[in-house]
């Protein structure tokens, strides 16, 4: 085990990414009987990264605290909570300060519900707050929105009289008029209809063509399939893998962790299977693997003993039987 | 709830219920001590109350720690016996308010009709300020200690009922109720075994935030005259009293009683509001 | 819009019908003899005979469905009646009281709107620090507050102790009133509007907090967090333009507590409004003036939930748009 080097997947690539976490964890205070204060534990070991032009998909289920992610990563987490480990932009580390100046400017966000639009201003307003050039914000905004395919009486619109659909490529076409190098999207595709699933998905895949990195937050594997390059599998706050898309492929024999195989095999036109059991909640993770309790191969060692992440075979896993 | 809020609810929630339930036992401890006092005011005798001109409007002292009024009459004992008496007004007021919107508002099951006249009811009842309906409540009855607690009990119902009302209608529409239905049993039956024991929770924190309200507005009504007769040793009747002496600079007079009543108020309204927010958390944070 | 306030008013009439029925069963079964207390202590100087002869006039002879038929008949005309201790047109002293109370009330609507409004959002932008709890305890130890003792102790306070003002009466008394300065209503005022408006922040306060809070825990504040936008600029585009309306609805629909609290602060200062005559009508047995007053305040209640349900339908976009297609 101690033999194999522990090589970042980052550093196998000459080009510098566009973002770099390591090592990076979040916790929340909780106060437990009384006046203790103690800390639980939602994210560790998270680890991945982002090149320009690149589509990440960071597939999880839900609770796994990957909508977290967003918010650690542009800085705008409830001020309780306790992050660790090293986030960069651009080569740069992501300190707070850094963090509020390109919020909005360099790294932007498209957010899960419908809901982030306020409900009483003008969706064309609400986009153009994006844009830092005063003079140029209508122009870019009403581009944004004919590129989405978006009437051109939208702007006038409050959110309310719009349709899902709608309303969600608006969402995007804030990311689409800023000037983000880096754009997350927070789940932007739950409860689509197919047609708009797969427009949206378009949309997203249109994002990247200007260089941008694109970090795709999802509990569809199927929909992460279609746009992204890279999948990292994100289970109860880790990283379990970061494999290519081109993994995902016949049995899953080229996929690394039982748990992406597992995944991989439940899929309707695979074998259907779906794993029994749940992802261990935050605050009640095991002290070995994470995935342990639910493992076919798991072994005592894997009890006992926190698996390191190596990188085999051109992608990243976390387990000792890769 | 927003959806930003469910996110971090799971890690929130924990904290929250803790320092909820220590409020709660605070509440609980402040509202024992009082009722220990109000408990004390029927046991003195009165003896401090016995008119003794010597000592009329001495300030406060070991002697008579809230001071003496113009017949020389201690003011604690005579605010203790106040308290007293405003907490059982309020208590018995409130109780028939409560019984009153637990009736109204099961006419809901009865039929239609019934129900919108009930609705029709408790809107009629909101459109006048309350102080007004108290106080044409009293003058029919013609004020003393049973008008009071008719009027305010009379009055209070309505937000209870309400809310009682909301409950109902959603109880009403579970399937266990349509399956019951469906079984021929009557509504009678119906409220009793599956409708009653889900309002209990309500009813009772309803009726304890009732109460302090119903203490308050029979301190004010009878301050203002239509209440308790000026013999009955009333915080109302003390109070308005005291006006008579705004300018002799005896503050003891108003501070001292009025300053329990505002603590009696409130160590029953703090435990009205911190039960419902541990038994009721999501109702509890929207009102 | 003409659709919704036509509603309205067909709702006034049908709630104004409904209370004076009920109001005057209320009134018709008291103890209190109206004549008793229209003559006083004179009554017994007065023979039986006189005493019936009064009753005829009034008409107290009738049966009571005849005499509310005719009180009402005249309602419906615009005449309540005359005021038995006033000795003056119901009407005519509801509108010199009401001027006075609408000083009293108006000041301590508008100030405890602005305060409580203030404190509101202080306390919501600090969730959970020392200073929200502060302003939290604060206002609910107002709330269980009684009106009436808090004006007694500013008034023992700023007028007895310290001398600032006059104790009671909005006018010296013993002056005509049209020779009362204006500083001289204004010196009556303070003390009684300074009572009212600590007695109403409470509400709109916790309301506003409460709110506040909601919505910048809300996902469109994240996402306006997310776009850059921070500090006042985003409290003012976001969350004020979110939590005003609401706030500002609910203060108007918070009139009934308004008049309430007038009736007990206006009780302790000698104010001569509208609070200090329904009081004084129910001790003296005044039953026009009870009737036509209690009238009067359900109009001030309505208007005041009217204005709130008009402001979400002129100026909520959501509201608007709705009603528009209806």
């Amino acid at each position: 085990m101690s033999s194999m080097e522990k090589t970042p997947l980052s550093e196998t690539k000459e080009m510098q990414p566009l973002l770099k976490v390591r090592d990076f964890s979040l916790a929340f205070p909780q106060y437990e009987n009384g006046f203790q204060e103690t800390y639980i534990q939602v994210i560790r070991d998270f680890e991945l990264s982002i090149y320009p032009g690149e589509i990440v998909a960071v597939v999880g289920s839900s609770g796994s605290g990957k909508s977290l992610l967003a918010d650690s990563i542009l800085g705008i987490l409830p001020e309780n909570a306790k992050t660790g480990g090293k986030i960069y932009f651009e080569g740069t580390r992501l300190t707070k300060r850094r963090q509020e100046q390109l919020r909005g400017n360099a790294i932007s966000l498209i957010p899960q519900s419908v809901k982030a639009l306020d409900p009483l201003m003008k969706t064309g307003k609400q986009v153009q707050s994006i844009v830092r050039d005063k003079k140029a914000k209508k122009r870019i905004q009403r581009e944004a929105f004919q590129k989405l395919g978006l009437p051109a009486n939208t702007d006038k619109k409050y959110p309310f009289e719009l349709s899902g659909g709608m309303a969600r490529r608006v969402l995007i076409a804030t990311a689409m008029a800023s000037e983000a190098r880096l754009i997350i999207a927070d789940e932007p595709t739950p409860g689509l209809d197919k047609k708009t699933l797969r427009e949206i998905l378009q949309n997203i895949k249109q994002l990247s063509e200007n260089n941008r990195g694109i970090m795709f937050i999802t509990h569809d594997i199927h929909a992460a399939l279609k746009i992204a390059d890279k999948i990292a599998v994100f289970y109860g706050g880790e990283t379990l893998e970061i494999a290519r898309k081109e993994d995902f492929s016949g049995d899953g024999e080229n996929l690394r962790h039982p748990y992406t195989k597992a995944l991989w095999r439940a899929l309707p036109e695979n074998d259907f299977k779906a794993l029994k059991g749940n992802q261990p909640e935050a605050g009640r993770v095991p002290k070995g693997c994470v995935f342990e309790p639910r493992c076919p191969i798991a072994t005592d060692f894997c009890k006992k003993n926190k698996p390191k992440s190596e990188i085999i075979n051109n992608g990243m896993v976390r387990c000792f039987y890769a | 709830m927003t959806e930003a809020i469910s996110k971090y609810w799971p890690l929130k929630r924990s904290g929250k219920r803790n320092r909820r339930k220590r409020a709660l036992v605070f509440s609980g401890i402040a509202v024992a001590l009082f009722l220990l006092l109000i408990a004390s005011g029927f046991l003195i005798g009165q003896e401090g109350l016995r008119v003794n001109f010597d000592g009329a409007f001495s300030a406060p002292s070991l002697a008579h720690p809230f001071g003496t009024d113009w017949l020389g009459r201690d003011m604690f004992i005579r605010t203790v016996k106040g308290l007293a008496l405003s907490f059982w007004v309020g208590l018995l007021a409130a109780f028939i308010s409560a019984v009153i919107a637990l009736l109204l508002s099961l006419l809901l099951l009865v039929n239609k009709t019934l129900d919108s006249l009930v609705t029709g009811l408790i809107d009629l009842f909101l459109a006048v300020p309350h102080i007004v309906s108290l106080i044409l409540i009293s003058f029919m009855l013609g004020g003393g200690l049973y008008g009071v607690v008719i009027a305010v009990a009379l009055t209070h119902w309505p937000r209870l009922a309400r809310l009682l009302r909301a409950e109902i209608m959603q109880i009403k529409n579970t399937e266990y109720i349509a399956v019951s239905r469906n079984l021929g049993k009557s509504w009678f039956w119906i409220a009793k075994h599956h409708i009653l024991p889900h309002l209990i929770p309500q009813l009772a924190i309803g009726f304890i935030l009732m109460f302090p309200h119903a203490i308050l507005h029979e301190a004010s009504i009878t301050f203002l005259g239509f209440g308790l007769s000026s013999e009955q040793p009333a915080i109302g009747i003390i109070l308005s009293e005291a006006m008579g002496y705004l300018s002799s600079g005896m503050w003891w007079l108003a501070v001292f009683p009025g300053l329990m009543l505002l603590l009696m108020v409130a160590v029953f309204d703090n435990l009205g509001r911190n039960l419902r927010k541990v038994f009721d958390p999501l109702k509890g944070q929207k009102q | 819009m003409i659709k919704f306030i036509l509603k309205k008013i067909g709702k006034l009439i049908g709630l104004l019908a409904a209370i004076s029925i009920l109001s005057f069963v209320l009134i018709s079964y008291s103890p209190v003899d109206p004549v008793r207390s229209y003559i006083g202590a004179e009554i017994a100087r007065i023979s039986p005979e006189q005493q019936k002869n009064i009753e005829a006039y009034w008409g107290l002879d009738q049966s009571k469905p005849q005499q509310f038929l005719q009180w009402a008949k005249a309602v419906a005309q615009g005449n309540l009646g005359n005021s038995l201790i006033y000795r003056k047109p119901v009407s005519e002293i509801i509108i010199e009281r009401f001027t006075a109370s609408l000083a009293l009330m108006g000041l301590a609507w508008l100030f405890s709107g602005v305060l409580g409004f203030f404190l509101g959002i202080l306390g919501g932008m600090n969730e959970g620090s020392t200073l929200d709890r502060f302003i939290k305890t604060y206002c609910f130890i107002l709330a269980s507050t009684p009106a009436f003792w808090l004006g007694l102790l500013l008034l023992m306070f700023f007028a007895s102790y310290l001398g600032w003002f006059p104790v009671g009466l909005a006018s010296p008394a013993g002056i005509l009133s049209e020779e009362v300065s204006f500083v001289d209503k204004i010196n009556h005022l303070i003390l009684p509007v300074l009572t009212l408006s600590i007695v109403g922040v409470a509400g709109i306060a916790l309301h506003t907090r409460e709110k506040l809070v909601e919505v910048l825990n809300s996902e469109f504040i994240r996402f306006a967090r997310a776009k850059g936008e921070s500090g006042m600029k985003l409290l003012w585009r976001h969350g004020l333009r979110n939590i005003s309306l609401p706030a500002i609805s609910l203060h108007f629909a918070s009139f009934g507590e308004l008049f309430g609290g007038a009736v007990l602060t206006e009780q302790v200062f000698s104010y001569p409004g509208l609070g200090q005559a329904v009081v004084k009508a129910g001790l003296g047995g005044d039953v026009p003036l009870l009737l036509g007053i209690t009238l009067f305040s359900v109009v001030f209640i309505f208007f005041g939930n009217f204005m709130a349900d008009l402001l979400y339908v002129a100026i909520d976009p959501r509201m608007k748009i709705k009603t528009v297609n209806d």
